[in-house]
C-alpha cells in the first residue's frame, strides 16, 4: 500500500466520501515517465512521429506517391528527389511518407484484434484449466504450429489482395501467440494464495479471472502486444514483399523491397536502404516503447 | 502423452486441408468434392488417420501438381538446406542473445544495458529479408566480392558454401537473438527480485554462483518457451531470407508452392512445419513442469 502524502487530500476524501484522492495529471504522468524511461520515451517520439506522417501524409508529401516519371527513373537523392526515384522514377519519399499509413493501419488493426481475442482465450483457458485447456491448448497448438508468416502467408493469398485482408490475415496468427503468453502467467498466478483467499471468500470464476488475475498478466500482456505491433509491420512488409500483401496502388514499405528493388540494388542502393530503414524505425519505436511500458506498468517491477 | 500426440496428428491434416481449400480461393462445390475424394479426406476422420498413417510409413505424400513428382521427391533433396540454416542460426541466436541479456540484466539501466538493448533491439526491428539485402551489398561495396547467387554444395567447394550460409544464418540468428536476449533480460530481472535470491546474496554468496545457478534457472522457463516457439519463427525468417539469398531450400519452396497452387507440395510442407513446431511445444510444456514445480498438470 503506498501511502500518499498531504493531510488537505486526506481532509478533503472525508468532506466528500465520494470522491477520490487526486491522481496525478496526464503532464505529471507523461514527464516522469520520459525521465525514468528514456528510451521508451524516445520509442514514444518514433511513434507518434510515424502517427502524425501517417495522419498528415498529404502535406509532407512533395511528389504524387504513384505518378510515374519516364524521364526521372532510379534518381539518386538530389533536391528534387529528396530521397531518389525508384525504377518507375517514383518519388521514394512520398512513397514512404505514404506507406507510414499503411504499415500503421496494417499495424494496429492486427494486433488489437489478434491480441484481444488470444488474450481473453488464454486467460480462461488457464484459469479453468482441464479439458477446456487441453482442448484450447490443441487448436492454439495447430495454430501455432504454423508460423506467424507462413500462416498470415496463407491467409492472405486465400483471402485475396486487400488491406482489410491483410489485417486479418496477420491477427490470426497472433491469437495462439497471445493466448499462450497470457495462458503461462495465469497458470503460475492461479495458485497464487490471494486467488485462493478469494475463491474462499466465494468471488465467482469470471470475476477472480478478470478482476484478480488479469491485472497481473497485464505486464506480459502490453510487452506482447506491442511487440507483436512491430512484428506486424514486419509481416505486412514481408507479405508486400513476397507479392501478398498490400495491393497496388497503395505504397508499402515491403512491396518497395521487393524484386524490382532488389534487381537494381547495386545501381541504386538508395532503393533498398531507405524503406528498410523506414521499416526498422517504425518497429524499433514500438519497441523500445512496449519495453518502457512493460517496466513501467508491471506492479511487481514498480519502484525497483 | 501419447494420446495427445496421436489426437495432435489426427487433427492437423484435416485443419490443413481446409486453409489448402480457403487458398484456391473461387473452388466450385463440385470442384471442391471431386478434389476432397481425389486428396481422400470425403472419408471419415479414422479411415483418413490410418491411410494418412499408411501413406506415412510408405512414404507416399501425393504427387505435385506443377512438376508431375511425387511431392516428396521434391522436397527431400531441399531439407538439408534449410535444417543447416536453421541450426546455424540457432546457435547464433542462442551464442548472442542469452549472455546479452543477462549482462544488460545484471547491469540494469547502466549505460552498457541501454547500448545492448538497443542493439538487440535494432535486430528485433529490422525485417531479416532486408538485413539480408543490406549485408549483400555491404559485402559487396566494402569486400567487392560478391557471394555466388546459385547454390554451392559443400562438396563443390565447402569455404564457398559455409559462407553463401553463414550469411543468412546471421541475418537470421541475429533477429532471433534479440528475441531471447530481451526474454532472458527481462525474466532474470524479475526472478532477481524474489526473496530467494536476496536470501542468496545474504548468505554472502558471489554474485556469479547467484546469478547464473540461482537466478538464470528459473528465468529459463521463459526464455525456453521463447527458444521452442522460435523453431516457428525461424522458419518464417527463413521464408523470406532463402528467397533473397537465393537458397534452393524448403522455405523458398514454400513461397514457390503457394503462388503457383501446388497444394499436395504446400500441404505436405506446411504439415512437416506444423509437426516440428508442435513436438518442440509439446517437449516445452514438459520441460515446464521440469523446472518450475509450481507448474502442475491435472490428470
Amino acid at each position: 500500500m503506498g501511502t500518499r502524502p498531504g493531510g488537505a487530500t486526506a481532509a478533503a476524501e472525508l468532506a466528500a466520501p465520494g470522491t477520490r484522492l487526486p491522481r496525478p495529471g496526464l503532464v505529471t504522468v507523461l514527464w516522469r515517465f520520459c525521465r525514468k524511461k528514456p528510451l521508451g520515451a524516445a520509442g514514444g517520439v518514433v511513434m507518434l512521429l510515424m502517427v502524425l506522417t501517417a495522419v498528415f501524409s498529404n502535406y509532407l508529401a512533395t511528389h504524387d506517391p504513384i505518378a510515374t516519371d519516364a524521364a526521372h527513373t532510379l534518381a539518386r537523392p538530389s533536391p528534387e528527389h529528396w530521397l531518389g526515384s525508384d525504377h518507375l522514377g517514383r518519388d521514394i519519399y512520398s512513397r514512404i511518407v505514404h506507406g507510414a499509413w499503411v504499415s500503421l493501419i496494417v499495424g494496429l488493426g492486427s494486433t488489437l484484434l489478434g491480441s484481444v481475442l488470444g488474450g481473453i482465450i488464454g486467460l480462461l483457458s488457464g484459469y479453468f484449466g482441464g479439458k477446456t485447456d487441453l482442448f484450447t491448448q490443441r487448436i492454439m497448438d495447430i495454430l501455432q504450429g504454423l508460423p506467424l508468416l507462413v500462416l498470415a502467408m496463407v491467409v492472405a493469398a486465400a483471402l485475396g489482395p486487400s488491406i482489410q485482408n491483410v489485417i486479418i490475415a496477420i491477427s490470426i496468427p497472433i491469437v495462439p501467440r497471445a493466448g499462450r503468453v497470457i495462458r503461462s502467467s495465469v497458470l503460475t498466478i492461479r495458485e497464487m494464495q490471494y486467488v485462493e483467499a478469494a475463491r474462499g471468500l466465494g468471488v465467482g470464476h469470471l470475476r477472480i479471472a478478470f478482476r484478480h488475475i488479469l491485472p497481473n498478466t497485464m505486464g506480459p500482456f502490453i510487452v506482447l502486444a506491442t511487440a507483436q505491433l512491430g512484428s506486424a509491420i514486419l509481416v505486412e512488409a514481408a507479405l508486400s514483399f513476397l507479392g501478398v500483401g498490400v495491393p497496388e496502388p497503395h505504397p508499402s514499405w515491403g512491396r518497395m523491397l521487393s524484386v524490382s528493388a532488389a534487381e537494381y540494388a547495386q545501381k541504386a542502393p538508395h532503393l533498398v536502404l531507405f524503406p528498410g530503414f523506414a521499416i526498422s524505425l517504425a518497429v524499433f519505436g514500438s519497441n523500445l516503447l512496449g519495453d518502457a511500458l512493460r517496466d513501467t506498468l508491471d506492479p511487481r517491477l514498480r519502484g525497483a | 502423452m501419447s494420446v495427445v500426440i496421436f489426437v495432435l496428428l489426427r487433427l492437423a491434416p484435416g485443419n490443413m486441408v481446409d486453409i489448402l481449400f480457403s487458398t484456391g480461393g473461387y473452388v466450385s462445390e463440385s470442384d471442391k468434392q471431386a478434389i476432397m475424394k481425389e486428396l481422400g479426406i470425403d472419408r471419415p476422420v479414422w479411415v483418413q488417420y490410418l491411410d494418412w498413417l499408411r501413406d506415412l510409413m510408405t512414404g507416399n505424400l501425393g504427387k505435385s501438381y506443377r512438376y508431375d513428382l511425387p511431392a516428396w521427391e521434391i522436397i527431400k533433396p531441399l531439407l538439408p538446406v534449410t535444417i543447416e540454416l536453421a541450426i546455424l542460426s540457432t546457435i547464433i541466436a542462442i551464442l548472442l542473445g542469452v549472455p546479452t541479456g543477462v549482462i544488460s540484466a545484471v547491469r540494469q539501466d547502466t549505460a552498457l544495458d541501454y547500448a545492448l538493448r538497443v542493439f538487440s533491439l535494432a535486430g528485433l526491428s529490422m525485417p531479416s529479408f532486408w538485413l539480408g539485402m543490406v549485408i549483400i551489398l555491404v559485402v559487396v561495396a566494402w569486400i567487392g566480392w560478391i557471394p555466388p547467387m546459385t547454390y554451392v554444395s559443400p562438396a563443390e567447394n565447402f569455404k564457398i558454401h559455409l559462407v553463401q550460409f553463414l550469411l543468412p544464418a546471421l541475418a537470421v540468428g541475429y533477429r532471433s537473438s534479440a528475441l531471447i536476449a530481451r526474454i532472458t533480460r527481462s525474466a532474470l530481472l524479475e526472478v532477481m527480485r524474489e526473496d530467494y535470491i536476496r536470501t542468496a546474496w545474504a548468505k554472502g554468496q558471489s554474485g556469479r554462483v547467484v546469478i547464473w545457478r540461482h537466478a538464470l534457472k528459473n528465468a529459463m522457463l521463459p526464455v525456453i518457451t521463447v527458444i521452442g516457439i522460435e523453431f516457428a519463427f525461424l522458419i518464417g525468417g527463413l521464408v523470406v531470407t532463402e528467397t533473397v539469398f537465393n537458397l534452393p531450400g524448403v522455405a523458398r519452396l514454400l513461397v514457390q508452392a503457394i503462388l503457383w497452387r501446388d497444394y499436395p507440395v504446400v500441404q505436405n510442407l506446411v504439415m512437416l512445419i506444423a509437426v516440428v513446431v508442435i513436438l518442440s511445444n509439446l517437449f516445452v510444456d514438459m520441460l515446464y513442469g521440469w523446472l518450475d514445480p509450481r507448474v502442475r498438470y491435472g490428470d
